[in-house]
């Protein structure tokens, strides 16, 4: 296992608030890492400066084998580098079916005139079916994505983060709202994608972060409060004390 | 491919269908070439709604497509009329200068043919020089190349600038019109090089074909018009479909969700935007040869806003929508302001429908809005629902 990504001395502050406090932060590849924290920790922010979103005041975040700064780069840049990420509310093109947007995600060239000259494949197609089915949505393929439950948008979020085929997948609240049973399909298709890439998963349900059964780490006031395996984490009396004991 | 494209957008052979009729019927009924139904004038005023329409279209996939309300492209309409109102007139005066010079026992030189044509033209503003602008007048290839090239490099450089700050929404409106407005002030002045608000005049006449009466000029000029804008309608169909156009939709309903998956959302607005003004910009040339006259009034901000009520009155994110809008609204509004609507006496008060026709219009654009989103096109979505 190599690290992937790496994060070190990272500092944001927005109108004088610490939002990320010299945060160090490594992955590597193939790794499932779960994140938690109380609200405010940084959490989101800590994703916002990852994927571009967000230019942190200080420090590096380092990518990939040749060790690129991330920093600076735009978002689209860095997406193409291989971050894919989730938001906590589903954000699918309601607008268009689930296989536009599977076919959008789908890593090909990224250029308006590359995408204007597009041409269907037989390839793209079956990729589209592959996913469609791993995400549990191959009856939903032509239907609208805004016609689709709550947690069939989540999938088809997922499904997107998977059709760019990105190295490091970051995943905010992926269970959020869902019923039980789609809970145990989103672990199952997370678990699979972990076995290959990066995962980290921002997630507030403990009894969900157990179940992947992963690496955590905790993040308080915008840095790493505490790093191990769930059972270290919430043995750790200062975890009990920020988080847990509330 | 092609045959493939038009296949999987029946709505494009229809449209086809329609407009190729459409033009059949004028043909066959217009003066110089049918029973001589339709008027001169009227044919001119079809043929200037063909032009209005295809700059709709225009407005449509940037603003209804990719969510760039625009403010502006009317400005890029007028450009193109005016680049090619300046071969236009050039020419012209230059055959009635050299006419009248050749009566002359001594031939005129260059330098006072050129001196005769520059004082014939700009005399209206105390000039009798050519402006650095009007250097490619005499050629109506160069002409012809700039309707393309001034409002692409226009909307280029603006574009540019404007999304590479992340200008979005209604910021980019105002700065649209704000663009607009300045072009408008400046060509307003005398020593803009074109005419001041005098603008350019005599434009339906084109040399070459002084013998041609109007009224075939006319017909040729629809169907040239009705030809841009069956081209153009491809041309937009062909972009809006199959992955650009799932791309610049998601664009207009989630830009940042866009640029996570990887894709340049710059570019793609920098394309669109450029795109479109190009094509307003070509609708522009073959509209005001019809027109006659161009001043700087017609690029002034609120003829834009007009644009984009056309285009929600018949249904934005449909191409069909605009076309429709624009030729409904505008053709009734050419019926109501000429006089055609009959006044309404209410005993106390009398409607003049040529004041007040703004005021309905005004009323239905806040109703579409509020009421039909969908505009007229909805109608044929209906339809369309229901036939499935």
């Amino acid at each position: 296992m190599s690290t992937l990504l790496e994060l070190s001395g990272v500092s944001v502050s927005f109108d004088g608030f610490k939002a990320i406090n010299n945060l160090a932060f490594q992955i590597g590849e193939p790794e499932m890492r779960a994140i938690i924290g109380p609200n405010g920790a940084g959490k989101t922010t800590f994703m916002d400066i990852i994927t571009g979103k967000t230019k942190p005041d200080e420090g590096r975040v380092l990518w990939g084998e040749k060790s690129i700064n991330l920093i600076g780069k735009s978002e689209s840049m860095i997406a193409r580098e291989g971050i894919g990420r989730k938001f906590q509310k589903p954000t699918v093109f309601e607008d268009q079916t689930v296989r536009e947007n599977l076919a959008m995600a789908l890593k090909n060239p990224r250029g308006p005139f590359e995408v204007l000259f597009y041409r269907k494949s037989a390839e793209g197609a079956a990729r589209i079916e592959a996913l469609a089915e791993e995400i549990n949505l191959t009856e939903q393929l032509t239907r609208k994505a805004g016609e689709l439950s709550h947690g069939q948008k989540q999938w088809l979020e997922i499904g997107m983060l998977l059709a760019q085929d990105p190295r490091l997948l970051l995943v905010d609240e992926p269970a959020a709202g869902m019923t039980p049973a789609e809970r145990e399909k989103t672990t199952e298709i997370l678990v699979e994608a972990a076995k290959s890439r990066a995962v980290v998963v921002v997630e507030h349900d403990m009894e969900f972060v157990r179940r992947l059964n992963c690496k955590v780490t905790v993040l308080h006031e915008g840095s790493v409060l505490a790093e191990g395996s769930i059972d270290h984490v919430t043995q750790d009396p200062e975890v009990i004390d920020v988080y847990l004991g509330r | 491919m092609r045959k493939s494209f038009l296949a999987e957008n029946p709505s494009v052979l229809w449209f086809l269908a329609c407009l190729g009729l459409f033009t059949l019927g004028v043909t066959l009924l217009a003066e110089a070439t049918g029973a001589g139904v339709i008027s001169t004038s009227f044919v001119k005023t079809l043929g200037k709604v063909l032009c209005l329409c295809l700059v709709a279209i225009a407005m449509d996939v940037v603003w209804g497509y990719c969510g760039i309300l625009s403010l502006g492209h009317f400005a890029f309409f007028g450009i193109g009329g005016y680049a090619v109102g300046m071969w236009l007139m050039y020419a012209r005066t230059e055959t009635i200068v050299t006419q009248n010079l050749a009566e002359r026992t001594i031939p005129a030189t260059a330098t006072e043919i050129n001196d005769a044509i520059a004082t014939q033209i700009f005399g209206v503003v105390g000039s009798s020089e050519f402006p650095l602008i009007w250097a490619f007048s005499h050629s109506l290839f160069l002409q012809l190349l700039l309707v393309v090239l001034v409002p692409g490099l226009l909307a280029l450089i603006f574009g540019w600038l404007a999304f590479r700050s992340r200008v979005t929404g209604v910021y980019l409106s105002i700065l649209t019109q704000a663009m607009t407005l300045a072009l408008a002030l400046y060509l307003f002045q005398n020593d803009s090089g074109l005419r001041g608000n005098n603008g350019l005049s005599g434009l339906q006449n084109i040399p070459g074909f002084e013998a041609v009466p109007q009224s075939m000029i006319s017909m040729a000029f629809f169907w040239a018009s009705a030809l841009a804008l069956a081209l153009g309608y491809v041309l937009f169909a062909r972009v809006l479909s199959g992955k650009m156009g799932s791309v610049i939709r998601a664009i207009r309903d989630d830009e940042a969700r866009v640029r996570f998956l990887g894709y340049h959302v710059e570019s793609y607005k920098l394309f669109v935007f450029t795109l479109t003004a190009i094509i307003a910009g070509i609708a522009g040339a073959l509209y005001y040869p019809q027109a006659g006259i161009i001043n700087p009034a017609e690029i002034a901000p609120i003829a834009s806003i007009y644009l984009a009520v056309w285009v929600a009155i018949g249904g934005r994110g449909r191409l069909y929508g605009a076309v429709i809008g624009t030729a409904f609204v505008s053709l009734l509004s050419s019926w109501f302001t000429g006089g055609g609507a009959p006044n309404v006496n209410l005993g106390f008060y009398t409607i003049q429908w040529t004041e007040w026709w703004l005021v309905l219009l005004g009323f239905s654009f806040v109703a579409v809005t509020l009421f039909f989103p969908g505009g007229i096109g909805m109608i044929f979505d209906r339809l369309k629902k229901d036939a499935l």
